[in-house]
């Protein structure tokens, strides 16, 4: 009997001993290995409408490679919402799928983790050569200098969607191509209830969006040129000022906006409560929502003045998902060969068509299907006027930290507070000295 | 071990004494070992558990305080460098931004916890005490108080968060639209409001737990103490101040510490709220903590703040029950002398 328990006793503690240990950080040895070269683990992001919808059109084309190539694609559609504090979970512990998703904004912080295998001329000659991309999408795959640390998978841009009956109604017969026109747009629509501009004030990764593609406007980037935070420049004060302002002196956007963070906006627009969304790839949602494809319009984001091109005529961030290898792979051939199929022109066509995006494979971009009215302004705003976010290590930070001081003023917004320049600097002020110093 | 030890030799010596020759001593012994022994054996797997699923975070979150964990370093933590006190510097440095905000999102959960355990008490003691008489329908009003104890947290939160809502929301339509009691559609969910946004939802997540506990509390007052004050002419408030209040001082003692504890740390409700940056006048600090860790990926600074936090809830708990066990001590002492007096007379 005693010494039943005592091996019963033993066991447990020895057993809790290893998984204590096990439990220690994750292994920083790394470059993965082909022990399991029959299987993959693949983490989607979710671009369709639910995540079901996901399963049903990726489902299909995984069977494709299995047929193709022998390997089985265990797929986990994953909720944005969850996907970054997922990825890094899987950092921490090591334990991740062999191939996941990931928004193209954090490739930069992503890759200082070093949970992400590189990508060097050798691995990209494997699936095509970086040739085969476009340079805005390859813009957003990590630092400049280093090998990126992942591949374009989904383009996307934003875009000025509109409702045609209510700009008719209101005596407007072309959409605004700048802030100006926008403002004055606005202000003949925005009464009744009904309001010109929708706006999520507290979705963070949307304020960034905005405020980055406004400040690209004003001259400003965010951060200086060797990656030290810069908030509070005249530029970044302006462009964040003339956004919020948009509520809060301009009066376009409705103050109940001010809250939004869960796409209502779109949902205002489907209902035909708001003219106007700027939003990246919206067409499918507004399908979802029940609008007919000829109720709403598609035209460039506005800018300052003139037309839309590169520089101060910036008028989008290159937003997108792109394909990283995780580093603990035990199958990297397999997973090499699942992203070059994953990019490959056929499967781009094939999955851009059905998600709505542009490929950021330049040979898959010229198939009608991204030719219609409101793909080719995507497309040819991808091609000449979008700029990638910064691609600095702190770029999660910044979006939390200007995020949120955007959210705020636009409760300030709300409550009937003044937003002024020196309000706006202050909070600018504050989140730059909430990054890290190091 | 050692009061293994400790308790075996006496018996050793009792056993010597005894019987000296004897064959029962030796036998015995081992008997009385594995007696005393055998509980704390058995309890050893429940110790190691408990080891690591307690101790074995909060070292590694204590070590992970004194180092500099960004982004560069959460995939081995064990060779991020070492900071030394940093991490701690930087989250009481209350004239720089990162403590200002600490020390803000502080007051504010302590004003936030005051007001919600305060709220919680008083009304599931006022509703427990309604209930103790039998009356038709007790049971079904009972069953009814407790469904917000029920329901699933994030469920009954989201609901909330639908009904504070600006535009649609079920607390603006009838507040405004309804009754006409503000101007204008108020804000709850951002800006000053939703501080109280917070507190509603959260007294009204907690109470009936306190309900739950006080009414088990009140089953134990014996019903002839209440005869015979009213026999003696006392009232219904002094009733519940001389007889009620003071039985339940002992039900009362952990119920309030435990409802401090579970809102100063509360996470769920804040977060489903508001989502990861909760609004300046409502950012409670488990969320503070969790959106300098989690969100702006700076795990070292976190750790040192949830290290703080850990001290503060030891340092109250500790305060909380000297003084309870004390003032609890001190009734008694002068009931037992008051009861003396009486005999006396």
């Amino acid at each position: 009997m005693r010494s039943i328990r005592a091996a019963a006793v033993g066991a447990v503690t020895m057993s809790l001993a290893l998984a204590a240990s096990a439990c220690g950080g994750g292994s920083s040895s790394g470059g993965g290995s082909n022990d399991s070269p029959k299987e993959l683990t693949y983490w989607a992001s979710n671009q369709g409408a639910s995540v079901e919808v996901d399963k049903k059109v990726l489902q299909p084309e995984l069977d494709k490679f299995e047929k193709e190539t022998g390997i089985k694609v265990k797929l986990e559609v994953v909720p944005w919402s969850d996907l970054l504090n997922r990825i890094l979970t899987a950092t921490t512990s090591g334990q991740g799928p062999d191939i996941l998703n990931i928004g193209n904004t954090w490739s930069a912080s992503l890759q200082a983790t070093g949970a992400l295998l590189p990508w060097d001329a050798k691995s990209f000659d494997k699936i095509g050569g970086k040739d085969r991309f476009v340079e805005s999408a390859l813009g957003s795959t990590g630092v400049e200098g280093q090998d990126p640390a992942a591949v374009p998978l989904y383009s996307m841009a934003y875009a000025l969607y509109y409702n045609k009956k209510m700009f008719a109604d209101a005596g407007i017969t072309k959409p605004p191509a700048t802030w100006d026109e926008l403002v004055e747009t606005g202000k003949k629509i925005s009464k009744d209830g009904k309001w010109a501009l929708g706006a999520e004030g507290s979705n963070l990764s949307n304020n960034i969006h905005q405020v980055f593609v406004l400040g690209k406007q004003h001259g400003a980037d965010f951060f200086t040129a060797d990656g030290k935070p810069d908030f509070t420049s005249d530029g970044a004060v302006a462009a964040v000022k003339q956004y919020v302002d948009l509520m809060a002196g301009d009066k376009v956007i409705a103050p109940g906006n001010a809250e939004y963070a869960q796409n209502q906006s779109l949902s205002d627009f489907a209902k035909g409560k708001t003219a106007m969304v700027l939003w990246q790839t919206a067409s499918a949602t507004f399908k979802t929502m029940g609008m007919e494809e000829d109720e709403w319009g598609v035209a460039p984001a506005p800018v300052a003045s003139g037309t839309p091109g590169t520089g101060k005529a910036t008028n989008s961030m290159v937003a997108g998902i792109n394909m990283a290898v995780f580093k603990n792979t035990d199958n990297v051939d397999g997973a090499t060969k699942f992203v070059k199929f994953m990019t490959s022109d056929a499967e781009q066509k094939i999955l851009n068509e059905a998600y709505g995006s542009i490929p950021p494979v330049k040979a898959a971009q010229t198939d009608p299907a991204f030719n219609t009215p409101a793909t080719a302004v995507l497309r040819e705003t991808l091609a000449t006027s979008a700029a990638a976010l910064p691609q600095v290590p702190d770029e999660s930070q910044f979006e939390t930290a200007v995020g949120t001081a955007v959210k705020e003023l636009f409760a300030d917004a709300a409550a009937g507070r003044e937003v002024t320049a020196e309000s706006v600097e202050e909070k600018l002020a504050k989140a730059q000295q909430q990054m890290p110093t190091k | 071990m050692t009061t293994t030890t400790a308790s075996a030799q006496p018996g050793e010596r009792t056993v010597g004494k005894s019987s000296p020759g004897t064959a029962r001593g030796p036998r015995r012994r081992p008997g009385r070992i594995r007696r005393i022994g055998l509980p704390y054996l058995l309890l050893l797997p429940a110790l190691l558990l408990e080891l690591l699923v307690h101790l074995v975070p909060m070292v590694i979150g204590i070590v992970m305080s004194f180092k500099e964990l960004t982004q560069f370093y959460i995939r081995d933590w064990t060779v991020a460098p070492w900071t030394g006190l940093d991490n701690y510097s930087l989250s009481v440095d209350f004239d720089a931004p990162v403590g200002e905000a600490l020390l803000h999102s502080f007051l504010v959960t302590c004003a936030f916890t005051v007001l919600s355990v305060g709220l919680c008490w008083l009304i599931g003691t006022a509703a427990a005490i309604c209930m103790q008489d039998a009356f038709r329908g007790r049971g079904l009003l009972r069953a009814i108080f407790l469904v917000p104890y029920a329901l699933p947290v994030y469920a009954a939160v989201i609901t909330w968060a639908f009904m504070f809502q600006h535009d649609n929301g079920l607390v603006n339509h009838v507040l405004h639209d309804q009754l006409g009691l503000t101007d204008k559609p108020s804000f709850w969910l951002i800006g000053d409001n939703s501080f109280v946004a917070l507190l509603v939802v959260s007294v009204w997540k907690g109470w009936p737990f306190a309900f739950l506990i006080v009414m088990a509390g009140l089953q134990n007052i014996p019903k002839e103490l209440y005869e015979a004050a009213a026999l003696d002419g006392a009232g219904v408030w002094q009733q519940i101040r001389r007889i009620t209040l003071p039985s339940l001082r002992p039900v009362n003692q952990v119920l309030v510490l435990v409802l401090f504890l579970w809102t100063f740390n509360d996470f769920n409700t804040p977060f489903v709220l508001f989502g990861k940056a909760a609004p300046e006048a409502a950012d409670l600090i488990s969320i503070h903590i969790y959106q300098s860790s989690f969100v702006t990926w700076n795990f070292g600074a976190g750790s040192a703040m949830s290290v703080l936090l850990l001290l503060f809830l030891l340092l109250v708990t500790g305060v909380y029950l000297f003084l309870t066990s004390r003032s609890a001590r001190t009734p008694r002492a002068a009931r037992a002398s008051r009861e003396r007096k009486t005999a006396d007379v």
